[in-house]
Parts: C-alpha cells; structure tokens; sequence
C-alpha cells in the first residue's frame, strides 16, 4: 500500500480513486466519490412492465433503491453461478445499485493517463464509458455514471 | 419585511376570508346583529391595525366601510347593493395586501377615491345622524397602545361586544388547531407590544377576563407552528410506524419472546403517536369552503338567478394537504353548478321548481376516506348533447355511443378539453376544465363519480383518502410476486371456485364474472403487468382456483384476478425512482413489515389499462362489423332467416321466414272442401288452403302442417308436408326459375334449395289479393319506383307494394331509375334499396335530392343493414325514412306515412 499512498499524496490533485468492479470478464472503474456502499443484493423485488435492466427495487436500510442490472445494460450473459455483488451510488438525489460481478480494489489513477474510448468499441458500451485506463496487464474502462444512468431515463420515455 | 408586517398580512387574509363569509351570512339575514357585530369588529381591527403600520390606503377603505357598516348597526336597512360595495371594498383591500405582501411591506401607490366616495355617498345617503358612527367605530378598539382616535366607550356596549365575541370563538373552534383564524385582532393588537412568538395569551387581557365566566378561552391553548415543522414530524412518524411494523414482523416469527410484551406497548404508543400527529394536520373541510359563500353570491348576481348554497358537515376533518388540493377542483365543481346546472328563474318555475336554486356541498366520512359531494337540483347533464359532442370530436362513433348507457356517456365530460357549453360565459363552460379536476383528485388518489338526472340535477361525489401520508392496502400475490393495492378502490374480494357461485364464465375469450346482477369484466393482474409466465395469456385466469379483487375507479368497476390475497397493511407510500415513474401502472414503492419492498397498484392505472382493453377489442368488433357490412354489399345480399321445408318433392324449398305470419298444424278432419277446394276454419274465418305444386294433396290422417301468409285481415295456408329447419343463410339465387311459383335456386345449408314466389301463390288464394285495394282507392293510386339490385327482393316484395294498393315499377340498379326518372316517368315516390353496386342508395338519394324536381319527392330506404348509425346516414343522404328489408309492415306503414304527409302538406 506504501505505492499507493505515495501516489496518493503525490498527484492527490490530478489524479482519481477508482473502485474496480469486474463485469463478465472486464475490469471497470468508478470514481470512489460517487460510490455509497457497497452490498450483496437481496430479495430485489421486480419492477413489472419497467425496462429489462432494471432488475428491480430493493430495501437498504430503509432506503428504497432501485437495482440495475449491469450485465444486460451491458448486453452480457447472465451470470451462471455464485451471487452478484452490487455498488451503491446516488445520482440525482436518488438511490441505485448497480449490480455486478464482484468488487475489486481501490486503484488511484492519474487523470491525465485515462484515454479516450477507442473508436471500435461496441456503440452500447461506449455510450457509457468515459474513457480507459491502461493498467499492468489489463485494461479498466471508466463507467461514467451520469451517462449511465441519464441514458435510461429518456430511453424509458421514447419507449412510451 | 418585519415579522409584525408579515403576521398582519397573514391575519387580515384571514380575517378577510371570514368577512366574506359572513357578510353574505349577513345579506340573506339582514337583522343578526351578531353577524354584523363580527363583521365590524374584523374591518375595525384591519383599521386600526393599519393606521398603527402606516398603510394609510388600507386605513382609508377600511374606514370608508366601517363606516358604512356602522349605519347598518343602527338599523339602516340593508341592500344588496350596500353589501355589494363593501364587498368590492374587501376585495380591494386583499388586493393591496397581495401587492403589499410582493413588495415587501412597500404599501402599493394607487387611488382609492373613487371606491371611497362611493362608501362615504352610501353612508350619507343614509339618514342616520352623524355623531352616533363616532361612537360606534370605538366599541370593539380594545387595546390603548393602538393608533387611537378620541372617543368613548361604554361599559355595558363594552360588555355586549365581548359576550357576543364569546359566541364567535366558540363557532370558531375547530379552526383554531393551525391558526386562530376568528380572532386575529388579538395578536396584532399585541404584536407591537411583545414578542410575536406567543401572541394569544397576552393579547387581550380584557377580553380572557370576559370570557372566563363561561369557558376558558381557546385562544389561550393554541400557538402557531410552521407547517414545515408539522411536515417533518409526520415523516419521522412514518418511518417509526415502518420500523414497528418491522419489528412487529419479526416477533411474529418467534413465538416466545420476550419483546413481545414491550414492543405491543410500543406498537400502541406508535399507533397514538401517529394518530396524534395526523390530528395536528387535520383541518375542518369548512376551511376550503370558505370563499365559496361569496362566490356563489357573486355568480347569482352576475348571472342573475337566486343562488343558495348549502353547506353540510363542513366540520369534517382531513389532512390539510388534501385539502389544499381539492380547493380548486371544489370551486370550480362549484361555479361549473352554478352556471350551468342551474336553470334560470324562468326555467326552474316552468319546471315546477323553487325560483331559487341550491346548490348542496356536503361532507363525510366513510371508511378511510371522506366524501365530497357537490349537487345542485338544476336541470342535469344534457346526455344527447354530450353524445353529439363525443361523435363531433370523435372520441366514440355513433354507434358505440348509441350502446352506451347515460352513466357512461356522462362520463365524458371528464374527458380532456371536452365542453358542451352552448356559449362560453365569463363564469365557465361545463365541462371547461371537468379533465382538470379529476386530474386533481386523481393525483391524490381520489375519485370522482356523478350521478345526473334529466330535470332534476347533478350530483358529483369525490372521494378522497383521509390523508396522504398512508394507506391502507391490501396485499395481494400475481405471478409470485407481492403487489399493494389501496383499499380506497377496493370494493369487495370474491373467491372462485368451480362450484361456488361465484364462476367465472367466458364470452369468447373474455373472462366475466357474474355478480349479483352485474357481469364484472376480468383480468388477471399477471396480465396486466405483463409478468404471466405460462405459455398462453388466455389461460391465466385459472377457472377453480383465485381471487377476484372487485376494484372500483370512478364508475368503471372491474375484477383483477390474482393468485393470492394475504392481508390489509397500513404503509407509507414513497415515490419511485425518477426512472420508474412513467410506469402508470404504479403510484409508489414501500418497505414491508418484512423488509421487503413493495409495489403500489395505482388504481387510475389499471382502469386506464382495463378501458383501453376494452376499447381495442371494441375498435376490433367494429372493423369486422364494418368488413362483414362491406362484404354483405359487395354481394348484394345478407344473411336473413329462411324457413326450410318440404312439399310435394324431396328436395327443400324455402321461403324468407319474415313473410311468414304464423306455422300451424291442423287436424286432417278440420280441412273442409267447398266450392272446389280446400279451406280449414281459422281465426273465425275460412281460409284457403294452396297447394305448392297443383294436384298435391293434403294428408289423409293425423295433423297437417302449413304456412299462414296473412294480409289485411285475409289469410291463406300453404300446404307443406314437413317443416324441415330455420336458417341464417346468405340468399344468392344461382339458378333463375321458369317455372311459376319458383323464383330460382339457392344454395342454403350447403343444398339446392328452391324458393318459393309468394306473389304467385296469393292470388290463388283470393284472387284479387292484389286487385282489391286497387280498384277501392283508383282515384288515389301512387305510383312506386322500386329500386333494388337483387331479382330475389323485387320480385318479393313487389307483390308486396302492390298488395298495398301502389303501382310498382321495379328497377335493378341506381342507374337504371335515375334514367327513367330522367326521361320523365313521374313517381310518387322511390324506395330504394341501399347495398347496391355502382350507385349505392345513399348516393342515389343524394342524387335526386340534389335535383330540384325530385327534391320534394318521398324516397324510402330499404336496406338489410338496420343500425343506428345506418339510419343516421339515411338520414343525411336526404331518406324520409329507413326500412328494414324484411319488415314488410313497416314499409307498408312508412309509405303511408310519406303520402299522408305529403297530402297535408298539399291540403
């Protein structure tokens, strides 16, 4: 952890915390400041007639979240076995989980290394990227939140 | 702006609204003087008060009007017009207080002068001496540190004013809880003096003094609280009553524990907790009632009709965020009955009414809700302008209107922007805004119902939950999932099983309910939501085994079937996520005893979802009618009843069953033989028996069957040897027929079948079947165009006209008689058929109406297709009249009815 704390005090200015969360197979990241809690989902109540990733709503200590399910908005598989972890963020005064595979670790990241989406990318995973971190051996891609989330909700709309 | 401003601008609206009140209480009983006392004492202590903030524009009209008042007091009579003036002076004066209120406490610039030459020339107009209005003006000023004027007081008025007080603050009560709204001088008055934080004790030392002799004062037990505040502790309370009902679930589950003792303690304490704090919200209904007094008032003069306003149980009790919301929506229920649901004096005296009309509010509770009702005793909803309304902007057809009951077609003045006011007035059109106050109600999760009754009113009832924070619900399961539903829609649960009553039965693949004497349409809520997991939605609906949750929304009442049915619970309704809201399926979300969350059905949703159901089945139905319609005219013929039967061969025969009047049996030895043929006594009279083929005999023994044609009193038997069948059958004569007696060969129940001329076989009977008339009304014989495409009916119902007593002249198409009218043949009148090709008949009839000669000319329809909205178009196609093709009766009677109309129109 010393690396990490001296980069932290080094570049605290230009640089960001990112929780890395790992979706079928590929590492993400989200900015630390935007991560509530992180959680194991239980007994999600669907939400009939909403948006197929929308996996439904939950109880958080008292606070009714609502779960989306990382894995289709991302157009993957389901998951087989083993049970799905979920990250808590606030967006617009409102609660979500985002559910996904497992949580990693917390990586500190200059912002100046992040590079933008490749051109190639699958239109639907580009429209929620914010961008990629070249990491030893692999590679994060930043999940960009307000896009994330704001995508769903005009979809709904056009829907009706 | 200072405190003091503010707490004066709060008040006097206040005290204004009660003024408003009070003064057309005080117009309709001119001598109370306890009224006029109030009133008085509100308009001094919005005087003196202004006088003491600087506000000298208020100061003066208040003046002005007190003035006026003051005569009043000593027994100047009181006119409308008085009361009038000093209304419009209160207006002005809430005018300046909201300009006063954006400004900041910057009292508005602006002339008052006329407004108060008015008042003062009213009050000089009145003979009552001067000095006197010095005096009175000074009785109710209880406080020295006021802006005073010199003047004396006397003890005994002194006394009068704060007995009669006394009455006021006990009228006033139940308004006390958030703001002690009768008696606002006392903390103005005190204002200045103290802090304003607790205002009503130390106000008036004289007055608790006066009132002591009979009750405490209630002024001394109330404060003013931000509503904030109020809103904050009801939340807290929600969540306590969520985390109990948690609790509670979990003890549940452990039989012996030993929380269960203090948590039961707890769950009561909770339970009163909540009841406390929903009791500091609630406020007396009378609350939003308040301007309508006035309004009314306003409304009579305006439009010039006597208005009475009753108000019933305006003590009752609800949240004051519901009634924040049905205030409008109520005032506008309100001037809408007042404009338009009630008749003008002229109009309610010729309907045998009181000139005076009422309009009735009243209030009360009934299970978990309240109950509005608005009802006036004018003249009702006028449903055929509201049917032509709802044709005219194409929200149903004709037809679909026409099956409606009125109930339904009511309905429709809550559609959007939908009014059936003949002019818009300045006051409302009925109907203008009717969308907007069920989108109100709605929104609080309410509903809005009426019942109407041609001559004798409209009543709306709304229905409202008591609060909005929570609701009770019943929980229920679909596809293994929990759902809530408010039990303010739930009207009733019926078990289904196969043997019970209650079965559900299926018109085509729609499932019904029979429930008492109503077919209750079903669905199940797996459907609705989309969730079924079975292979066929048709199916969900298990026939032995589910609940039916009978849900009532305004007058749409429904059952949704679900699975299981586990108990009512109390929940605090929060909001979905941003992102689930445009699910109108749902109001909200909560957190169950369990822990769990919980979707809320909202009611309004699933009606919707339930009418438009319905509606596209409908809009199916009527596509196919309207296919099966164009297809029946594409062939020119349609479907009618044809009686089957045997006679002198093996092969059918069949004859339309309409021209048939009776099927008799009679004995063999009842057939007589006289003057060479065959007759049987029927009816008093000899009828003669005709044979099918010449030659055939009747039977020897047992009972002989036949066809009774009966005409004008003459009846004649067809002799058959056997009633084979009635069939709906398309009559496409394939085969024409030279034989006399047979009109062709059709194809009915998949058999040649040969139908019988009728026109042949009467006159065998009576000879002159189709002379008789004839030669009795010569001088009056019309001549009749018959216009039809199909052999088959001409040559049916020609014998037909012509046993009428009418010249009939037969034409197989449009064309063909549009030519011979062309030429100058000369007709009495057309009947025509409507399902032809090239030139159908309403464009036929278009043509000749268009035609100055023939514009006068009575043209009869004739068609297979006989629906309201058919006869419409008729109608419009310029027909005097619409005939089924197989009511021969009715074509006999409309022709008469056109030539004894055209005769008195000659005559």
């Amino acid at each position: 952890m010393t690396a990490l704390d001296m980069s932290v005090t080094n570049t605290s200015s230009d640089s960001i915390q990112y929780v890395t969360v790992l979706i079928g197979g590929q590492l993400f990241g989200l900015p630390i400041s935007q991560v509530h809690d992180v959680f194991v989902p239980e007994s999600v109540t669907r939400v009939p007639l909403s948006a197929p990733e929308v996996a439904g709503v939950l109880n958080l200590r008292g606070r009714i979240v609502t779960a989306i399910n990382m894995r289709r908005r991302l157009h993957l598989p389901p998951l087989k076995e083993g049970h799905m972890m979920a990250v808590g963020i606030e967006y617009k005064h409102e609660s979500y989980g985002l559910m996904i595979d497992s949580v990693g670790e917390v990586l500190n990241l200059p912002a100046s290394s992040a590079e933008p989406n490749p051109s190639n990318l699958d239109k639907r995973w580009a429209e929620i990227s914010g961008g990629v971190h070249r990491l030893d051996g692999k590679l994060m891609v930043i999940l960009d939140v307000a896009r994330l989330l704001g995508a769903m909700f005009t979809e709904p709309m056009v829907a009706a | 702006m200072d405190d003091l401003l503010r707490e004066f601008i709060t008040e006097t609206n206040e005290s204004l609204d009660v003024v408003d009140v009070e003064l057309v209480k005080f117009e309709q009983e001119p001598n109370n003087a306890t009224i006029l006392n109030n009133i008085f004492r509100l308009v001094h202590t919005i005087k003196g008060t202004c006088g003491f903030l600087g506000l000298p524009r208020l100061e003066g009209i208040a003046h002005a009007a007190e003035t006026l008042m003051g005569k009043f007091r000593e027994g100047v009579p009181v006119t409308p017009d008085a009361v009038s003036l000093i209304l419009s002076s209160i207006d002005r004066i809430k005018d300046i207080i909201n300009e006063l209120e954006q400004l900041e406490g910057e009292e508005p610039a602006g002339d008052d002068s006329d407004l108060i030459a008015e008042l003062v020339l009213m009050s000089t107009s009145a003979d009552a001496p001067a000095p006197v209005e010095e005096v009175v003006e000074e009785v109710a000023e209880p406080e020295p540190e006021r802006a005073l004027r010199p003047g004396e007081v006397s003890l005994d008025e002194l006394e009068r004013a704060f007995r009669e007080t006394e009455v006021e603050v006990e009228t006033a009560e139940p308004e006390i809880v958030e703001a002690p709204v009768a008696q606002p001088e006392p903390a103005v008055a005190a204002a200045p003096a103290k802090e304003a934080s607790k205002p009503v004790e130390a106000a008036q030392p004289e007055k608790a003094e006066a009132s002591e002799k009979k009750s405490p004062s209630v002024s001394n037990q109330s404060i003013r609280v931000a509503v904030d505040t109020l809103e904050h502790l009801m939340t807290m309370v929600s969540e306590l009553v969520l985390t109990r009902n948690q609790l509670l679930e979990i003890v549940r589950r452990h039989e012996d524990s030993e929380f269960k003792v203090p948590l039961q303690r707890l769950s009561n304490v909770t339970a009163e907790l909540q009841e406390g704090v929903m009791a500091t919200r609630m406020q007396p209904i009378g609350n939003a009632w308040q301007k309508l007094p006035r309004i009314v008032r306003d409304l009579g003069q305006e439009l010039d009709k006597p208005i009475e306003l009753e108000m019933i149980g305006a003590e009752t009790e609800l949240d004051r965020q519901v009634l924040e919301m049905i205030k409008d929506p109520l005032t506008h229920m309100v001037r809408n009955s007042a404009d338009h649901g009630l008749e003008m004096p002229a109009e309610r005296r010729a309907a045998g009414k009181h000139d005076k009309g009422t309009i009735t509010l009243a209030a009360y509770h009934e299970g978990g809700h309240i109950i509005i009702e608005v009802r006036d005793d004018g003249k009702g909803l006028d449903v055929e302008r509201i049917k032509s309304k709802v044709i005219e902007r194409g929200l149903a057809t004709e037809a679909e209107v026409e099956k409606m009951s009125d109930a339904q077609i009511h309905k429709y003045i809550f559609a959007a922007g939908f009014s059936t006011a003949a002019q818009v007035t300045s006051v409302s059109g009925r109907g203008v805004g009717m969308d907007v106050v069920r989108n109100n109600i709605e929104l609080i999760g309410g509903t809005v119902d009426l019942r109407s009754t041609q001559g004798k009113g409209t009543s709306f009832i709304i229905k409202i939950p008591l609060t909005l924070a929570i609701v009770s619900t019943l929980i229920v399961e679909a596809a293994g999932d929990r759902f809530a539903i408010p039990q303010l829609s739930v009207v009733e649960l019926v078990r289904v099983q196969m043997n019970s009553d209650h079965r559900i039965e299926r018109i085509k693949d729609t499932p019904v309910l029979r429930l008492r004497n109503k077919l209750l349409p079903l669905v199940h809520l797996s459907q609705l939501l989309g969730i079924y997991e079975g292979e066929d939605v048709e199916k969900a609906i298990d026939d032995d085994n589910g609940f039916i949750v009978v849900m009532q929304v305004g007058s749409q009442t429904f059952g949704v079937v679900v699975d299981g049915v586990f108990h009512t619970e109390e929940i605090v309704v929060k909001p979905m996520s941003t992102m689930l809201r445009n699910l109108t399926m749902f109001s909200g979300n909560t957190i169950l005893g369990d822990g769990s969350v919980i979707m809320i059905i909202d009611p309004n949703g699933v009606a919707s979802a339930m009418a438009s159901h319905a509606s596209s089945s409908v809009s199916e139905q009527i596509e196919e009618e309207a296919e099966e319609a164009n297809r029946k005219a594409m062939n020119h013929n349609s479907t009618i009843s044809l009686l089957l039967f045997r006679a002198g061969a093996p092969e059918p025969k069949a004859v339309p069953l309409s021209l048939v009047t009776r099927l008799e049996e009679f004995e063999v030895s009842k057939i007589e033989r006289s003057n060479g043929r065959d007759l049987v006594q029927y009816r008093g009279a000899l009828m003669p028996l005709v044979y099918v083929n010449s030659g055939d005999q009747h039977k020897l023994e047992g009972t002989q069957p036949m066809l009774v044609f009966s005409d004008s009193g003459r009846s004649m038997g067809l002799v058959v040897d056997e009633i084979v069948d009635i069939v709906e059958d398309r009559m496409n004569i394939e085969v024409g027929s030279d034989r006399p007696g047979i009109l062709g060969s059709a194809i009915v129940k998949e058999r040649a079948t040969e139908i019988l001329d009728l026109g042949f076989y009467l006159p065998q009977a009576f000879e002159d079947w189709f002379m008789r008339k004839e030669m009795d009304i010569q001088a009056l014989t019309k001549t009749v165009l018959f216009v039809d495409d199909s052999s088959f009916f001409r040559n049916m119902l020609s014998p037909v006209l012509k046993a009428a007593g009418y010249d009939v002249t037969t034409c197989n198409s449009a064309g063909e008689a549009l030519e011979l009218l062309e030429n100058g043949a000369k007709f009495h009148a057309v009947v025509s058929d409507i399902e032809m090709p090239q030139i159908n008949g309403f464009e036929f009839c278009e043509a000749l109406r268009r035609d100055p000669r023939f514009r006068n000319m009575p043209v009869l329809a004739l068609s297979a297709m006989v629906t309201p909205a058919s006869i419409e178009r008729g109608r419009q196609a310029g027909f005097d009249d619409y005939v089924a093709k197989f009511d021969r009766p009715g074509l006999i009677a409309a022709l008469k009815d056109v030539f004894s109309g055209e005769m008195g129109v000659a005559a």
